[in-house]
């Protein structure tokens, strides 16, 4: 009886042993098919083109190490010019879209006026319908602004293509603010503009995981810049490396150094915030 | 909420509030799909004006003998491209999702791995991916014959029976984990006491699976089919970085993104055309509208969201 019953208990244990084996296998494997092709191209940037054909599974060593490639994209390139673009139109982009949004998600969440909830749905229609089947009209709005190859131009697009999404979450975030709170400020005698100022570092989580997703589709963005913006002085780096790449296309080395000088800064960035950008994610969603 | 529908005239604060919001929405977004809409009611003469034209760019674009084939195949593409999304990305994303929520050491490392290419841009993505499917360097067939596989490596990509497939799975790849981490949200808010009090009472991991936490991510498999439809047929990027504006071989992997663009702006022989631009838009307008519609009266009305 005891030994049948000890049996079952190491057998649920095995099993239990072999299902968290399995699932580590299957993680794994995933894991690699993701890391994979990104290794593949940093080991082999730093090679002789050579070596890149000859071994390309191989890390490189004393006698295949070589900075070539980066030489000519550092030489040939705008990348660094580019670079400079990205930050611009991502940064400002990106403060206007959370400073425009919060305010309107305050105004909509805050107060009863006619019209709340007809704007409140026109605000959200662009939250599903992508701003890029406007592209017609966009670029003519855009010729007679003067807008075309400014980084202007680009970055009011982005605003328009942000706000949306980020009112609506704001909105959900700002009404769960208890009303007390807001009252309690305005009998102090504070401005409505105060109480504004007094609700957003509430909403600090909400703006932090807005402010990842609304960055990296701007960022990673090639349809606009090369619509829009496409001249050598405002291009993003997106679509600077896409140029280059065609252009460099049998210069292995080249092209292998160039997509390591633009993956690495959004992968650093990444590694950086993945913990809290999951978790603000994560929280966000549940709320909302 | 503060009530102010008694107030006489609308308070100026709120125009503040809400005014740089509603104009660069307007301006740069409403403005721009609805003239484009309209556009595809024009044509442009010669003289670059524009005269309407009813829907002569709606029958040219579906029965002319140039660019009938180009609509329909791109559609037809589209759509293959999203059945590999719906069959590939979304089910392995739920797998990934549901091994990350059991405890486990090493679940962070997992979940930050596999989310990392979503983070890059397709532009490196598709260049990564040209480079290791590129028979010359030879490192997918060289991997492919280190398990034996090494006699079903193709030039996939060069070839129009797989290279849609073969796009539409490098994008898969990429984007795997957003589906991951929207079913991981889901799965992580459903509270353990219910699937300890369903394992108490018999219920194996498995049936709970199945039983209770599927029924419950419901709603969040709709979101994550309404998503990859928008954002499939909205795609561009990728197939312009490895295949062109002409989507080759022999327009194989032509999508509606770049049948648009090269609609628009003409490459090489072919002059481009604003109206006829605005036209396949309206036509991509229509299909997100008919999916997120779709999505909307059948799934979020009948679907019941359980308060937990």
């Amino acid at each position: 009886m005891m030994k049948r019953r000890a049996s079952r208990a190491s057998r649920d244990l095995a099993r239990q042993r072999f299902r968290g084996l399995l699932q580590h296998i299957i993680l794994v494997f995933f894991s690699l098919i993701a890391l994979f092709p990104i290794l593949l191209i940093l080991m082999n940037s730093f090679k002789l083109k050579k070596y890149i054909f000859a071994a390309p599974f191989a890390l490189p060593n004393a006698k295949t190490f070589s900075l070539i490639g980066y030489d000519t994209v550092l030489q040939r390139s705008n990348l660094i010019v580019n670079f400079g673009n990205s930050i611009i139109v991502t940064v400002a982009s990106l403060f206007l879209i959370l400073l425009f949004g919060s305010m309107a998600a305050f105004a909509l969440s805050g107060y009863k006026f006619r019209g709340n909830a007809f704007l409140g749905f026109y605000l959200s229609i662009g939250i599903m319908i992508p701003i890029r089947l406007g592209t017609v009209s966009l670029l003519k709005l855009m010729a007679s602004l003067e807008l075309v190859n400014t980084l202007t131009g680009l970055i009011l697009i982005y605003i328009a293509q942000g706000l949306p999404l980020t009112i609506f979450i704001l909105t959900s975030f700002m009404s769960q603010i208890p009303d007390e709170l807001k009252d309690a400020g305005r009998i102090d005698g504070a401005s409505e503009y105060r109480i504004y100022a007094l609700v957003l570092p509430l909403v600090r989580p909400a703006l932090g995981a807005i402010g990842i997703f609304t960055m990296i589709p701007i960022w990673n963005d090639l349809w606009f810049p090369l619509i829009v913006a496409p001249s050598a002085k405002t291009a993003t780096i997106t679509l600077g490396v896409q140029q280059f790449l065609g252009q460099y296309v049998s210069d292995w080395n080249a092209v292998l150094s160039a997509l390591v000088l633009a993956m690495v800064p959004v992968l650093l960035l990444y590694l950086i915030f993945s913990r809290q950008m999951i978790r603000s994610v994560t929280a966000g969603a549940i709320k909302a | 909420m503060l009530d102010i529908r008694g107030s006489r005239k609308f308070p100026f604060f709120l125009i503040v509030f809400l005014g740089p919001a509603a104009i660069c929405y307007t301006l740069f977004m409403i403005y721009p799909l609805a003239e484009s809409l309209i556009l595809s009611f024009f044509s442009v003469q010669p003289d670059n004006s524009y005269v309407f034209s009813g829907f002569a760019n709606f029958v040219k674009l579906f029965t002319d003998s140039d660019t009938a084939p180009r609509f329909w195949g791109a559609l037809k593409n589209n759509v293959l491209f999203f059945i590999i999304h719906m069959l590939v990305q979304n089910p392995i994303g739920l797998l990934l999702a549901s091994l990350l929520v059991t405890k486990g050491k090493a679940r962070g490392f997992y979940r930050t791995v596999l989310f990392m290419p979503t983070v890059l841009s397709v532009v490196i993505i598709g260049f990564i991916w040209q480079l290791i499917l590129n028979p010359l360097w030879g490192v997918a067939e060289s991997m492919m014959r280190a398990v034996g596989l090494g006699k079903l490596f193709q030039p996939w990509l060069g070839l129009p029976q797989y290279a849609l497939p073969a796009v539409a799975l490098i994008s898969v790849w990429q984007f795997i984990g957003i589906p991951m981490i929207l079913f991981y949200t889901a799965l992580i808010g459903i509270p353990d006491e219910l699937i300890e009090a369903a394992v108490v009472d018999g219920c194996t991991e498995m049936q709970a699976f199945w039983q209770i936490k599927f029924p419950l991510i419901l709603p969040t498999i709709g979101i994550v089919s309404i998503l990859t439809f928008v954002g499939n047929f909205n795609a561009f990027d990728l197939i312009y970085t490895m295949k062109g504006a002409f989507a080759g071989p022999a327009y194989s992997t032509d999508i509606m993104g770049t049948l648009f663009y090269r609609t628009f702006f003409g490459q090489q022989l072919q002059l481009g055309n604003p109206t006829m631009g605005a036209t396949v838009a309206t036509m991509m307008f229509l299909i997100i509208l008919t999916g997120v519609l779709i999505y909307m009266f059948l799934f979020q009305r009948r679907v019941k969201t359980y308060q937990l």
